[in-house]
């Protein structure tokens, strides 16, 4: 027997969400609440109307000022003091880099990456951050380092694995790392430090800071999937956080023409809602500028900055690669000589009286000498502990670990040729 | 003696006797046996060179591997000879290719996905379980994955530790697999050809410090382009009385020079490379503890649920446990990441003076 079934109200009588006007021009999926109809079947690869990303300048090559606007901006919050100390930190660790690459060529130290062309973009950057900013980097912004007041000493005992390496002779030469200095220490598979600066960002606005974290990567480590989830995440996040790519147009041998086909990583940044800026990386000023006003831009709105600085990448990918494979000397020639960012800001300083080439060999010199002074003394010193083998893999040496290490002890002690320190 | 002449020194006779490769008393009445010296890396070139001439649809695809000649030159000279559509240079992306090697498999293709070292597969390893190793079985048998994950895996010297982990207790442990890990050029080479003919997914398992290696290698064996070994089949490269070690890749190597150092002070060691690590051929390892009844394992991993707790297991489970006179013992890398500072990483690998210590320990000698 059917029982009566009662009638259900119709669903054309169910609530508009928006006028029959409205939805003439706007459909309003919830996709894209914004997006208006159009009748032209177009594939956009592009921005419309500026489908190459501009660069911003504020020295031309030559080191002249002409950006007028700009760098008054710049000098209200950049005093002479500091861009004499930004340009020593360049040749300082221009000049480190020089001997601790030869170390290694002579067999002292195992492993080593240069900074060469690059000193702008890491100097001009680390410039304008606050000393409770925190960084990520991925392995070639020593420079940051150098600037934020890592010394010689904490360069080469890392490298060298000595004692007082703050990383206990864990780690590979270049992998630094300092928790006063807020800087993350390095980890070697790439892109990982990506998502992790957006985590950051994110804890950051959360903890209601002023600060911001900066992510530094390169643009053949943008390829990686972490890139896209990373900036995705902070831009929905809302994470405080500015990405800063170091295009160097080299990614080992890879150049970008095998390593992307869009407007380099800076357009990248739109796909995602995230304000984006290209910058000549070279040009400290313009880094140092745009760092700062991303900063107060991620700080203020709390939202994430991508900045593309493009630059050039002066040396070899590190000790085991050589260049020459796969780079004309003349290209290097053109680019470390007539593009050397270091040359450039000291064209500018020299016709500003902040320079003059009677300081620029006391620096060079100074540098040299201590760096060589500390190659000695730290291939000398002690190396890290044998009882650091065990430490730190969990918060508390657990019993298992304690009684391997009573085998190696054993071990170490039975044959101490093998197991020496500075072996 | 005519063998003499014809190998070029006693010490490359002396080392192939010890690599089990030549026999001594057959070769007095054969004709010549000639032999070269292959680099491990000579023999991986070898057989890519091979498997992509033989097999229009095999293609590699990897960073570096193209123009750059391969991180370690494992590929050189195949971009030249097969060009950019069979040898694929990619971004930085070990996610991104290893998927795309998957979507390629998918529809036909064999490639050969090269890794720059095994531990920055894992920013891929989601496609090399759940997308190739359970594809055939997820999908009833209807998808395949003919590919092989190769690239060098475990120690190398000085690189810390996220460039030394040892992966091979991780990936065995996937059904679906197979693992396979040379040590020597013969295995290399023909490992590595087997793994391409094979129509599933190949985890191979290579090492750095191997890669600069050279091994006598038998010319017919070099010359034949269809030379292949077994998957699945362990060699005994060192026969012996007294105790079995088990082991693969390079430290097959370190046990075979504690086996020559020991075998001084009278105790006799039987070394066998396992060369295939899924699936193990317990066998072997079965007939052999039945003949010494004392058992080793080694590798440089990690203890827990490593290689040597698998062995050991199996072992346990077989007849073998019958004739074991004493526990098995397992030599293994210490249980924390490896460290960069070279007497720290020393103490975290397997050396030969723990090896030779172990060896006297289980069959009872005084030190």
């Amino acid at each position: 027997m059917l029982s009566r079934v009662k009638c259900i109200r119709p669903l054309t009588s169910a609530k508009r969400f928006y006028s029959k006007s409205e939805l003439l021009t706007t459909p309003k999926y919830p996709g894209a609440v914004n997006a208006k109809f159009t009748k032209d079947l177009v594939f956009h690869n592009a921005v419309p109307n500026e489908p190459v990303f501009p660069i911003f300048h504020i020295m031309d090559l030559q080191g002249k000022i002409i950006n007028q606007s700009s760098y008054k901006s710049v000098r209200e919050t950049l005093d002479d003091d500091t861009l004499v100390k930004m340009y020593k930190t360049m040749i300082q660790l221009e000049t480190m880099d020089t001997i601790l690459y030869n170390a290694q060529r002579q067999g002292r130290v195992s492993f080593y990456m240069t900074n060469y062309g690059e000193e702008a973009v890491q100097i001009g950057s680390a410039a304008a951050l606050t000393e409770t900013d925190e960084i990520f980097a991925q392995y070639r912004e020593a420079g940051v380092l150098m600037y934020r007041g890592f010394t010689l000493e904490e360069f080469m005992n890392q490298c060298f694995s000595t004692s007082k390496d703050y990383g206990k002779g864990r780690q590979m030469p270049v992998h630094y790392g300092s928790k006063s200095l807020r800087v993350q220490t390095i980890s070697s598979p790439l892109a990982t430090q990506i998502p992790q600066a957006s985590g950051a960002g994110y804890a950051i606005r959360l903890s209601d800071r002023k600060d911001v974290a900066i992510c530094y990567f390169g643009e053949g480590a943008a390829s990686e999937g972490d890139f896209h989830s990373a900036l995705n995440f902070a831009a929905v996040l809302k994470s405080q956080v500015i990405f800063l790519c170091r295009n160097n147009g080299y990614a080992i041998s890879t150049p970008t023409s095998d390593q992307y086909k869009g407007d380099g990583i800076v357009a990248r940044g739109l796909g995602y809602g995230i304000h984006s800026i290209r910058v000549d990386g070279n040009d400290p000023f313009a880094v140092y500028m745009a760092v700062r006003e991303a900063r107060k831009m991620s700080t203020e709105k709390h939202v994430p900055v991508l900045i593309e600085a493009m630059t050039y990448r002066g040396g070899h990918h590190s000790t085991s690669d050589d260049a020459s494979r796969y780079r004309t000397t003349n290209e290097l020639t053109y680019w470390r000589e007539q593009m050397n960012p270091i040359f450039r800001l000291k064209k500018f300083l020299t016709n500003e009286k902040l320079w003059n080439e009677e300081n620029e060999n006391q620096v060079r010199d100074d540098t040299r000498k201590k760096v060589l002074s500390l190659l000695t003394s730290v291939e000398k010193a002690e190396k890290t502990h044998l009882d650091e083998l065990v430490t730190d893999v969990y918060d508390q040496v657990p019993e298992t670990l304690k009684e391997q290490k009573k085998f190696v002890d054993a071990m170490a002690k039975k044959y101490p040729e093998a197991y020496s320190e500075g072996h | 003696m005519n063998t003499l002449k014809t190998i070029k020194n006693t010490h490359m006779l002396r080392r192939a006797l010890n690599n089990g490769i030549v026999n001594q008393a057959r070769c007095f009445s054969a004709s010549r046996v000639n032999k070269i010296d292959v680099t491990v890396r000579d023999a991986l070139n070898k057989a890519l060179d091979e498997e992509l001439e033989k097999d229009p649809k095999v293609f590699l695809i990897g960073e570096e591997v193209g123009d750059y000649q391969g991180a370690y030159k494992i590929t050189k000279g195949m971009i030249q000879k097969y060009g950019k559509a069979r040898v694929i240079d990619t971004p930085i992306t070990e996610m991104g290719f290893s998927g795309l090697a998957v979507g390629a498999a998918l529809l036909g293709l064999r490639p050969v996905c090269e890794f720059m070292t095994f531990n920055f597969a894992m920013q891929g390893i989601d496609h090399i379980v759940n997308s190739s190793a359970k594809a055939r079985y997820m999908s009833g048998g209807q998808l395949q994955s003919p590919i092989v994950f190769r690239g060098p895996n475990g120690a190398a010297a000085g690189v810390s530790a996220q460039h030394s982990q040892c992966f091979g207790a991780w990936y065995s442990s996937v059904p679906g697999l197979k693992v396979l890990s040379p040590f020597n050029s013969t295995d290399a080479r023909g490992l590595l050809k087997a793994a391409i003919r094979d129509n599933n997914p190949v985890v191979f398992l290579e090492n750095e410090v191997m890669y600069g290696q050279s091994f006598n290698v038998p010319d017919e064996e070099w010359n034949n382009a269809d030379f292949v070994l077994p998957i699945g089949k362990a060699k005994v490269e060192r026969e012996g009385k007294d105790v079995t070690i088990v082991t693969f890749s390079r430290p097959v190597g370190i046990a075979l020079e504690a086996a020559k150092k020991l075998e001084a002070e009278g105790i006799s060691v039987e070394v066998i490379n396992l060369r295939t690590l899924r699936p193990i051929d317990i066998g072997t390892i079965v007939n052999s503890v039945k003949k010494t009844n004392r058992l080793i394992t080694m590798e440089e991993g990690w203890p827990q649920s490593g290689v040597g707790a698998e062995i050991t297991a199996q072992v346990m489970e077989s007849e073998a446990f019958d004739y074991l006179d004493a526990p098995v013992t397992r030599i293994h890398g210490a249980d924390v990441p490896v460290a960069y500072a070279s007497n720290l990483e020393a103490l975290s690998m397997p050396q030969l003076d723990v090896v030779v210590d172990t060896v006297k320990k289980v069959v009872y000698r005084k030190k």
